[in-house]
């Protein structure tokens, strides 16, 4: 995924009602009338939302006989997952470093009680 | 290490920050020193294939920090100041060279757990949430991008 699919996704969650139709939808389709049920907005609004929602690439409405249903795209919320991952995989190799590191500093204190470790 | 837990990360979806949490075999004061000691940090802060090279470190409140991470044959250079040390966190700023830019404000915190355990939290923010993608993408938390640098490669080997 490029960045500036990824840059769209997240600002596309950055809202709260937004994140909600994505809750909502991780339950199963649905129409833009149930959706909009719970919110205090206009059903203009709704739409508004799920533009950007669309947009994102977050989520569809296939093309088929009214009311047409909402379907989430769970795709792009994978790829954004394998991101984060990758993140988090690099950062665990850096603390395995740091384990690594803290273990010899255990070592030389139970040794000699040394307040100090030396680079060696 | 079996003492260990994996880490756990999080990317909120309401602010461009990044969490990480992960726990130690040792205590928080082993944690900060890994952390402040110029010597103990070019140790493990990586990434594997590269050479860190301490430019300059004052680890102290208002202090700042520089080095340069050397990974197949170029030189990335990184900044920032402590703006806060303390033995149970480290408050600092974060700036890769190339993208001045671009400052990440980083929360570090050392967490007690008794029994010479502890546990480290981060808090990374960045300036906006295309900041925080290109951040998650281009390996900034290690300091290179691995792209960037297959690209530098193939540019000193003649290939771009």
């Amino acid at each position: 995924m490029a960045a500036a699919t990824l840059t769209r996704v997240f600002s596309a969650l950055a809202d709260p009602t937004r994140r909600d139709i994505v809750a909502r939808l991780a339950e199963g389709d649905a129409t833009v009338g149930q959706l909009a049920e719970p919110y205090q907005m206009t059903l203009q609004a709704v739409y508004k939302h799920l533009r950007v929602l669309e947009d994102a690439g977050l989520v569809s409405r296939p093309h088929g006989p009214q009311p047409r249903p909402v379907r989430l795209e769970t795709a792009v919320l994978t790829e954004m997952e394998t991101w984060i991952e990758r993140y988090r995989r690099r950062a665990e190799q850096r603390y395995r470093r740091l384990d690594a590191l803290l273990a010899t500093m255990s070592h030389t204190e139970d040794k000699d009680g040394a307040d100090d470790v030396n680079d060696h | 290490m079996s003492t260990t837990t994996e880490t756990a990360i999080e990317a909120d979806p309401k602010l461009p920050i990044i969490r990480i949490t992960r726990e130690f075999a040792a205590t928080p004061g082993q944690l900060f020193r890994a952390h402040t000691d110029p010597a103990l940090f070019a140790r493990w802060v990586g990434p594997d294939a590269a050479r860190t090279r301490i430019e300059h470190w004052d680890a102290r409140t208002g202090g700042s920090w520089r080095y340069l991470t050397r990974l197949g044959g170029t030189d990335y250079a990184f900044r920032g100041c402590f703006h806060e040390v303390r033995p149970d966190r480290i408050v600092q700023t974060f700036t890769y060279e190339g993208e001045p830019d671009g400052v990440a404000l980083e929360t570090l915190w050392f967490e007690d757990l008794g029994g010479a355990r502890s546990r480290l939290r981060s808090q990374t923010l960045v300036d906006s949430f295309a900041g925080r993608d290109a951040w998650l993408a281009s390996d900034m938390e290690t300091g290179v991008s691995d792209g960037y640098a297959t690209l530098q490669r193939m540019v000193d080997d003649g290939a771009v």
